[in-house]
């Protein structure tokens, strides 16, 4: 297999030398925008999550023009929102032995070498300043009772290091987020711009200059011209149809900018969460994540038996399989989340998983005999009401039940250290990029990177770019925005066009469903080439025969998921190129053909220890395979071992 | 009505508006084949799915996580936002609590601070304005100090908490009869008020926020308690007592 490594447009820019100091290095020799020269420029950044909320803010609290565009009705709501358990910081206030190093090293582990050293280096140094932040802006962390912050341990470490604020740590973070951002709305520094869809990426003299955005409101298209361009939109595990993520998460404005010239990184790289409430009718719209935290006191079992049919309460401690506990003794149920997620789908396809054949037991019977009803209820009550409303069970009397469920996207778009895309002045923030996670994120470690990319990152690397000079001054009258309008408004037309007999959400559906066979929890070439011929008929099938009610010129639910599902059939496409390409098992990419005797992730760093980075070149089927090696200078790549 | 395979049907009179200066009215459906587990809102997407393919225009309605914390959905049923239960969103409420053939009405939610755009879809921005007249701590990036260095009483913590956790979704509003933001903005004031971060700017937030909430068209809060009564997340009436008693010290304080 050839390498194009040499090409510049995939020059990592991480800085060599000891991978302690890069960071500081390399802001040391940034370039500097002056302060009266920073109101001259205007910044687009496209999203209000952690990552878009907390740049936003950041850079006009420097003094920059932004415009700031939301896909909700209020920035409070993007998907960030979510996330339950918490954020990692190597503080050590417990003194369990905690370190930038460690956290540094987990990271890199945990992603099974497929990450960029340099990056995850820095987002554990700079962890230890979002907490800081946070606290500042009266986010309510959990304390104890002496006034210090709490923490608590998280999937995949072996330390305390993760903070919380109930189980709503996302939707706090996101809150102090947004109370930045619309202190600097109030103050003029942010335009905002809610209910608005980014649909094309402008590019100008080779540079990122502008968007075209849909108003979801009046339908109405509208230009924003910029110096640069932040893309901070989130993941895609929506592709699946069914997943964690909110119903309006997509993939349209990286894919968009994917067409453009962006190139996309490790497409195949999804996140399957162990613990989610397992799918119960065809008519279901998402599926709930349980938080990753409710392992530190569950414990996950199936009864012994295959097909054994009993109550939980009525299976022997010694008819039951504590499998994680079994098969991964030292970090037992705490174990990473694609561990987690393949050992509950082996047991299930032993024919041992409960209730509907696809889920397994959380247990807490335990941990309450042990530590009492009220603990429990004030670590997790929250969580448990969420699941009792869900399911009309109540995991204080009975088991939960879980099933993995897609969940978080490590692909994304290829930035190199200065989270810029290969198109100058494309940046990508938060999950819309590919750089810190690798081929499998730890828990508490998403929160993480958004805020580390928008708080601590963006406003040096922004600065250098936009120092670097050559900037023309563009408005929304020049062509390339006429151009970028009119092929949006000819594809709104045509599938407005179409007039077919099937609804979008079916097509979705057929989508998603293959995908989660064939590209999800486990993947094999035969199935993968199979796909790629099934969405290829289903695509064409889609062009002809998708019915859109309505107009482009009004509020129109059903055609703004038109367009994101048109997107999506061309990503499942290439997300099965992806992963037919990377002949080995790692994180949560696990290739059937390549699995260890025990059944684990064989990874093969002789040839695959690169991100894959794709080039649009016309149609899906034939985009160009570009490789970023990775090396491993401070970890030393290794099996990943958690037993 | 019977029950096959254990699914349930529903006659719904759905609000319908096609635009914030259009005439809305009512309008029944009938919806059938659905699961007692399916939630409120994926009732209403297959009944979007009928319509679709009847060759209508689907009911539009906003919605965003469906787990019940981005406040996105909300819509009134049976004359109570996010329908009959308590501490539950609409996202979150489930069919089983409806009896099979049982007559559902949905609407959107209403107060002149929040125009409908389009059936059960209002424009909610004016909590945002609220939110920017001083809802936050004023602190740059960067310039944070050791997060340990300011102790909190947990019971402090957990207390900001219990008022940090309002979603911003809007019921509070929905329910009141003179339509008054107070829960929320009394959730913030509070939050922030018993946080050692939130007391630099305690008087001037407060002030600058419950201005802004008059400005935006909210009503006065006259002690009804619908608003507790109709919250998803638990935001006690004690938030909008603080609101008061804040405000007073506030106005004592600045002498206007």
């Amino acid at each position: 297999m050839a390498t194009d490594n040499t090409e510049a447009k995939l020059d990592s820019r991480a800085p060599s030398g000891p991978v302690e100091t890069s960071w500081e290095r390399h802001k040391r020799d940034a370039r500097l925008v002056s302060p009266a020269n920073k109101r001259k420029f205007t910044i687009i950044v496209v999203g209000t999550g952690l990552a878009g909320g907390s740049a936003a803010a950041s850079l006009a609290e420097l003094g920059y023009n932004v415009v700031n565009l939301c896909i909700q009705d209020s920035p409070r709501r993007a998907h960030s929102v979510a996330a339950q358990g918490g954020i990692n910081a190597a503080k050590n206030y417990p003194n369990d032995g905690d370190s930038v190093f460690r956290l540094f090293y987990d990271t890199v582990k945990g992603g099974d070498f497929r990450a960029r050293e340099a990056n995850v280096y820095r987002l554990a140094q700079e962890s230890v300043n979002i907490i800081d932040q946070c606290v500042a802006q009266g986010v309510p962390f959990a304390r104890e009772y002496g006034g210090m912050l709490a923490n608590r341990s998280f999937g995949g470490a072996q330390v305390s290091r993760t903070f919380y604020a109930r189980g709503q740590t996302g939707q706090q973070l996101l809150l102090g987020a947004y109370g930045s951002l619309m202190r600097q709305v109030h103050a003029g520094g942010v335009k905002m711009f809610p209910r608005r869809e980014m649909l094309d990426l402008v590019v100008i003299d080779g540079r990122a200059r502008g968007v075209v955005c849909r108003n979801l409101v009046t339908g109405a298209l509208e230009r924003y011209a910029g110096d640069a361009v932040l893309l901070c939109t989130g993941g895609y595990s929506t592709v699946f149809f069914l997943s964690t993520n909110a119903v309006n998460s997509n993939a349209t404005a990286a894919w968009r900018c994917y067409k453009r010239g962006a190139y996309f990184a490790n497409p195949c790289f999804t996140q399957i969460h162990p613990t989610c409430i397992p799918r119960v009718g065809e008519q279901q719209s998402k599926l709930t994540l349980m938080s990753e935290s409710l392992r530190n006191d569950g414990r996950v079992w199936v009864p012994k038996a295959a097909g054994d049919k009993r109550l939980p309460g009525q299976i022997a401690e010694s008819e039951r399989d504590y499998f994680l506990e079994r098969m991964y003794p030292a970090f037992g149920n705490l174990v990473p989340r694609d561990i987690a997620s393949r050992a509950a789908k082996l047991v299930c396809d032993e024919g041992r998983g409960v209730g509907s054949g696809l889920a397994v037991y959380l247990d807490f019977s335990d941990a309450v005999k042990r530590l009492g009803k009220e603990t429990i209820a004030d670590r997790y009550g929250n969580l448990f009401e969420m699941y009792r409303e869900i399911t009309n069970h109540d995991p204080y009397e009975t088991p939960m039940q879980i099933y993995p469920a897609p969940h978080y996207t490590m692909g994304g778009l290829w930035v190199d250290y200065n989270l810029m895309s290969t198109i100058p002045g494309l940046h990508v923030l938060g999950e819309a990029n590919f750089s810190d996670h690798g081929a499998n994120r730890l828990g508490a470690s998403a929160l993480m990177q958004g805020l580390c990319d928008g708080y601590f990152v963006i406003p040096h690397t922004l600065g250098h770019y936009l120092a670097g000079g050559g900037l023309v001054s563009v408005s929304t009258d020049h062509a390339a925005f006429a151009e970028a309008e009119t092929r949006v408004k000819e594809q709104v037309g045509k599938l407005l066009a179409i007039g077919g007999r099937k609804s979008v959400r079916e097509f979705h559906y057929q989508l998603g469903t293959l995908l989660w066979d064939r590209v999800g929890m486990a993947r094999n070439a035969t199935g993968l080439r199979g796909a790629i011929e099934k969405i290829r008929a289903m695509r064409d099938e889609f062009w002809n025969n998708v019915r859109v009610p309505g107009s482009g010129e009004d509020f129109n639910k059903e055609l703004e998921m038109a367009g994101r599902v048109a997107d999506y059939f061309e990503l499942g496409e290439l997300m099965c190129r992806d992963a037919l390409e990377r002949e080995e098992s790692c994180g949560c990419h696990f290739r059937e053909e390549y699995r260890t005797e025990e059944g684990e992730c064989k990874r093969d760093d002789e040839r695959f220890s690169f991100v894959s980075a794709w080039e649009y070149a016309g149609r899906t089927g034939d985009a160009r395979l570009h490789r970023e090696p990775l090396e491993f200078d401070t970890v030393h790549l290794a099996t990943r071992q958690y037993k | 009505m019977s029950t096959r395979n254990g699914l349930r049907s529903y006659s719904l009179k759905i609000w319908r508006q096609a635009g914030p200066d259009k005439p809305g009215n009512l309008v029944d459906y009938a919806v059938s084949g659905i699961h007692p587990d399916m939630s409120f809102l994926e009732m209403l997407d297959q009944l979007n799915q009928d319509i679709v393919c009847a060759g209508g225009e689907p009911v539009a309605f906003d919605s965003d996580c469906r787990e019940g914390i981005c406040g996105t959905c909300g819509i009134v049923i049976d004359g109570r936002p996010h329908g009959p239960l308590v501490n539950v969103t609409a996202c979150n409420l489930r069919m089983r609590e409806f009896p099979d053939g049982a007559a559902i009405v949905a609407e959107p939610f209403r107060a002149k601070a929040f125009p409908i755009v389009k059936d059960l879809v209002i424009d909610r921005s004016a909590l945002d304005r609220v939110i920017q007249h001083g809802g936050y701590v004023s602190i740059n990036v960067g310039s944070a100090a050791e997060a340990n260095q300011m102790p909190i009483p947990k019971d402090i913590a957990e207390q900001a908490m219990d008022s940090a956790a309002c979603i911003g979704c809007g019921a509070c509003v929905a329910s009141c009869p003179n339509a008054s933001a107070s829960l929320f903005v009394g959730a913030k004031i509070r939050q922030m008020m018993l946080l050692p971060q939130g007391k630099a700017e305690r008087t001037r937030r407060v002030l600058e926020m419950v201005q802004q909430m008059d400005a935006e068209g909210f009503g006065d809060c006259s002690n009804h308690g619908e608003c507790e009564a109709a919250c998803p997340k638990a935001i006690t009436l004690e938030n909008i007592a603080t609101m008061r008693r804040e405000y007073v010290r506030a106005a004592l304080k600045s002498g206007c």
